[in-house]
């Protein structure tokens, strides 16, 4: 491993950060919901890949015609229902339902599934890589989640900037009544918003089931490192998430090229230092209230 | 109660006994009102007379304890806000409340996309406004008090609102600034809309106003035309001294 290895790994990886902190940027600057189940849902979407895939089709890229519609629908369904109630009841009620959404899930998935790890097969895209010299060489499937980020933040950031749904979630974001008294929907829309952001948290969840394996407990580290990334890019800019997910994908594997111990911890010191130097981030999308 | 001068022209908007309560205090007692379609309607009164209360209750903010809200005969009472927006009850909200992080065409956009269909979209608000259309891009938050007034009035405009209600449109503006808006208003109004402005500023409103109704703690003290009653009658009815009334609901 060399370090244009490492910046190059480093940035694949930062795809993978990216897409798991969309959904929580979405659902945090939008709806104003602190997701503490956000990991665990990921790690649900590839669950729900387990179960389902074998009566569907033997690469787990086929998970993704279904599992992102199904979280489209159950994050509506569950706006709708739960949260808009604990919204209601103001921002401690909404951290400590989904704390309580958080423990349900790893619970659920231990009796559903054990504690065994899983893993989502692509078959032979898993191993394949693009080979650009003999130090250098960079996996499809890294380079595929990374551009799915791309493409995924790209695709939120247009609906939110040019549709008139899109229009009416940053109405609801930036004043609720106002929206109302302008014939917006409120609650549908706010559930629109929360099953996009749902629909991003299942596709994050098959990326991260077919990078690495995961456990029904594995959700807990992968909502550090979505948070990490939203607050270091600033809150709800969602490029700014990219940029915050590429510097923890950086820091991990810069991190590890010094010292092979230090990979895991480096991100987590570097988020330290931005929130201590900069703690509305690099491109906070307005004025931290 | 309010009389009715008029007695060809039909209520549009007709709300009878509204009461509101905020927590244990009453801020609308038993308050009736009706507005005819193409009528300019003034509700006046002193500070936390309920004027507000009473525009809000209309547009759905608040939940009445007991009393009717009907437009056009369709009972409404247990609407939410934003079908009534739909049935034509649309809110120009006090301090304006325009969404700060969008441009000005993104304001009008949210405001059609709901809306009734009708002869108001936002080229025709940019026609009446035409500085709005060169600024279209700006954000509203960089706006002045009274650009954010008018971009407010047009959100509301490109709904088509059969009932237009507007809040404390003078709150914080100009003189002149409020004149100006006041002049477009009958240019708005012209046709079946109702318009009903809640103001502080009698004067102003009873300029425009076909009919006015007073209100003081909650309570309906005079209604009427502007021009059957003496400023100091209005006076009385807005302060609630000299004839009593203030008094009886001091009481």
């Amino acid at each position: 491993m060399n370090w244009i290895n490492a910046i190059a790994q480093g940035l694949l990886l930062g795809g993978l950060y990216a897409l798991f902190a969309c959904g929580l940027s979405l659902l945090f600057g939008v709806v104003g919901i602190i997701n503490l189940a956000h990991g665990d849902l990921a790690v649900l979407g590839g669950y729900v890949a387990v179960a389902i895939l074998p009566s569907v089709h033997t690469n787990a890229l086929w998970a993704l015609l279904f599992v992102p519609p199904i979280f489209g629908a159950f994050g509506y369904v569950s706006q709708r229902t739960l949260l808009q109630r604990s919204l209601e009841n103001g921002p401690l009620t909404t951290l400590l339902v989904t704390f309580g959404l958080s423990v349900v899930l790893q619970n659920a998935l231990l009796e559903g599934f054990s504690a065994d790890s899983h893993s989502l097969s692509i078959g032979k895209l898993a191993t394949q890589a693009l080979r650009i010299n003999s130090q250098l060489s960079i996996s499809y499937l890294r380079l595929g989640i990374l551009v799915v980020a791309v493409v995924v933040l790209a695709g939120v950031q247009l609906l939110l900037a040019r549709t008139s749904v899109g229009r009416q979630i940053r109405a609801v974001a930036d004043d609720n009544e106002a929206a109302a008294i302008s014939g917006v929907n409120t609650r549908h829309i706010t559930g629109i918003a929360t099953g996009i952001a749902f629909v991003t948290v299942a596709i994050a969840g098959l990326a991260n089931g077919m990078y690495s394996q995961f456990t029904p407990t594995s959700g807990s580290s992968l909502l550090l490192f979505a948070f990490e990334a939203v607050i270091i890019g600033g809150l709800g800019s969602l490029w700014g998430t990219l940029a915050g997910g590429c510097v923890l994908g950086l820091a991990g594997t810069i991190g590890a090229q010094i010292d092979s111990t230090m990979g895991t911890l480096i991100p987590h010191l570097v988020f330290l230092a931005v929130l201590a130097v900069r703690p509305s981030g690099f491109f906070p999308a307005r004025a931290p209230a | 109660m309010s009389t009715q001068p008029e007695s060809a022209a039909t209520p549009l908007l007709v709300a009878e006994g509204l009461t509101v309560l905020h927590g244990q205090l009453a801020a609308l007692r038993d308050v009736s009102i009706s507005v005819n379609a193409g009528e300019i309607f003034a509700v006046v009164g002193a500070n936390g007379a309920g004027k507000s209360t009473l525009l809000r209750t209309l547009a759905g903010l608040h939940r009445p304890a007991s009393g009717v809200v009907r437009v056009d005969g369709v009972d409404i009472t247990h609407q939410p806000t934003d079908q009534r927006v739909r049935q034509g009850v649309v809110l120009v909200p006090e301090g304006r409340r325009l969404f700060p992080s969008m441009t000005i065409e993104e304001n009008l956009l949210v405001g059609a996309a709901n809306g009734r269909r009708g002869e108001w979209n936002v080229e025709r608000v940019y026609d009446l406004f035409s500085w709005m259309r060169d600024r279209r891009r700006e954000k509203t938050s960089h706006l002045s008090g009274g650009e954010q007034q008018v971009v407010a009035i047009g959100r509301a405009l490109v709904a088509n609102p059969r009932v237009l209600l507007l809040d404390e449109i003078s709150l914080g503006l100009a003189p002149v600034i409020v004149q100006r808006i006041y002049q477009t208003l009958p240019s708005i109004a012209g046709g079946d809309m109702a318009v009903l402005v809640v103001e502080q500023d009698v004067t102003q409103a009873m300029r425009v106003a076909a009919r006015f109704q007073c209100l003081l703690e909650g309570r309906t003290t005079l209604a009427g035309r502007p021009q059957d009653h003496t400023t100091e009658e209005i006076e009385a009815a807005y302060f609630g001294f000299g004839t009593g009334l203030g008094s009886a609901v001091a009481s």
